[in-house]
């Protein structure tokens, strides 16, 4: 080898039966062939869903205790959030944390999911869920307002455990 | 007057059996080609519409057909509305000239197993045929008014073009051998396994190269390469008109298995079995065999269409022409030579 030329081009650098195709050809056939008796990897979607981590960031939610939302209205997840989603409307209350929020609106159209919002909340009170099915027919639809937002904390355990272990 | 008119009888219900039976078969084709497609990327394919999604091409055939035909603006309408038919007209014309086995005698009527199978210029008819079905394409290109459809119809046409000679010349050595045009004829010098695939296996590999080259086939589907070109010639097609193109394309995939089969497989050959079982020429037993294996044998081939779409990548324009004017063409000219000794000093 060594006493031969350096190969210059793709040409040189092939064998008399690498340049004819043929035995390369039926070498690349033998393997389709044989992936088709190999399993496949596809989900069965509507019947069968993935569960996903605890670690997954699917849309935010806002965390729902037995006496209402752990929200204070401090509006950091609206400061912070680089889609500008989030919309949040302070107003008092007689409970102990004396402020909530009126109106929360997150808009699903712009959110990309970042997770900044739960990183920045004081509170964990708007963690990302592991729900990833989304869908909505309108514009005015996309927008989700607090009756969508809350979800009881026992459903937000998984994601909880995980801020606590990593963060 | 009652002979005559069993005769047209038999006539109508096998040519309405036939392009049944073919477009059904294309249906099936696109179906098989998903279905293989996804195997072989260790995928599921089509499985929601019936068992293993068989009704598949059903519910593909009637989207189609509630489709909204769109005919761009700037195309030719009629040259536009021509092109489909045109291909179709063309892949089914094929059908007539193939026989799918010898014949069989119904009650006194000896009826053969084609349309006009004892043509003697059928290889001819099909020559020209091919050459027909470029215009079909390279016509639905140009109608259509875009730059997609335009250079996906000229490709087409070069391509095509470049191609029917190494084909025509590969199919010279069977010509030679069998001494006959007759599509029967061939078949018939190829009884009890002396297929012309052990005579003439150049022949058959380039007879099989250039029709997958004719097809528009991948590796060589330049025509309709879908990253550079869109769809290519049936970019701006849609409804059944596009179906029609697409059917027409499956259906040429298949008249060019069946001619393969016929031409280097031995067509309807069944070897040995039927002395064996002392059956009769002209029993439906035996008729029914034949069919079954020239069936069978096309429809392999198909399947080894479809795999290799699915192995190989696409041709570059350049390689493309090099492969047919530079290899193929010189080899087939060899090969005619070659027969032509062989010829000579064997069966003299």
């Amino acid at each position: 080898m060594s006493a031969q030329k350096a190969p210059t081009n793709e040409m040189q650098r092939l064998t008399f039966w690498e340049r004819i195709y043929l035995p390369e050809i039926a070498r690349g056939m033998g393997l389709t062939f044989k992936q088709m008796f190999k399993p496949t990897f596809t989900r069965q979607y509507p019947e069968e869903r993935w569960e996903p981590e605890g670690s997954y960031r699917g849309r935010p939610v806002l965390v729902m205790e037995e006496d209402g939302e752990r929200c204070v209205a401090c509006g950091l997840c609206s400061r912070v959030c680089p889609a500008l989603a989030i919309e949040v409307r302070a107003g008092e209350t007689t409970q102990e944390k004396e402020r909530y929020p009126v109106l929360f609106e997150i808009n699903m159209l712009r959110c990309i999911y970042c997770g900044f919002c739960e990183e920045v909340c004081p509170e964990e009170a708007i963690v990302m869920s592991k729900d990833y099915e989304l869908v909505f027919s309108s514009q005015e639809e996309g927008i989700f307002g607090k009756e969508k937002l809350l979800v009881p904390v026992a459903q937000l355990q998984d994601r909880l455990e995980f801020l606590r272990q990593y963060r | 007057m009652t002979m005559e008119w069993t005769k047209i009888l038999i006539w109508v219900a096998k040519g309405g059996i036939l392009v049944n039976a073919m477009l059904v078969s294309a249906a099936y084709m696109v179906l098989a080609e998903r279905k293989i497609a996804a195997w072989m990327q260790n995928r599921v394919g089509p499985n929601r519409v019936g068992p293993w999604g068989l009704f598949q091409s059903f519910a593909d055939v009637i989207k189609l057909n509630l489709k909204e035909d769109v005919v761009p603006a700037a195309a030719h309408y009629h040259f536009h509305a021509m092109a489909p038919i045109i291909a179709i007209g063309v892949a089914i014309t094929l059908y007539a000239v193939i026989p799918f086995g010898d014949y069989v005698i119904i009650g006194g009527h000896t009826i053969q197993l084609g349309m006009a199978p004892n043509m003697n210029i059928a290889l001819l008819v099909i020559l020209a045929m091919t050459s027909v079905a470029v215009y079909g394409i390279t016509l639905a290109g140009w109608s259509s008014n875009s730059k997609y459809s335009l250079l996906g119809g000229l490709r087409s046409a070069a391509q095509m073009i470049s191609y029917e000679l190494s084909m025509g010349l590969s199919v010279v050595g069977v010509v030679m051998l069998s001494s006959s045009l007759n599509i029967s004829e061939i078949i018939r010098s190829q009884t009890d396994l002396q297929w012309n695939l052990f005579f003439q296996p150049v022949g058959f590999l380039l007879f099989f190269i250039s029709s997958l080259a004719e097809l528009n086939r991948a590796p060589f589907d330049l025509p309709e390469a879908e990253p550079e070109l869109v769809g290519g010639y049936h970019t701006e097609y849609s409804g059944m008109k596009f179906g029609t193109l697409y059917l027409a394309e499956y259906a040429n995939i298949l008249s060019a298995s069946c001619l393969m089969t016929a031409l280097f497989l031995g067509g309807w050959d069944v070897p040995f079995l039927p002395k064996l079982l002392g059956l009769q020429p002209g029993s439906i037993e035996l008729a029914l065999m034949q069919v079954g294996s020239f069936l069978t044998k096309s429809f392999a081939l198909v399947f080894v269409v479809i795999w290799i779409r699915w192995s190989l990548p696409r041709f570059r324009y350049d390689q493309l022409m090099n492969l047919g004017w530079k290899i193929l063409l010189p080899i087939a000219m060899v090969n005619i030579a070659l027969t032509g000794i062989g010829i000579l000093l064997f069966k003299h």
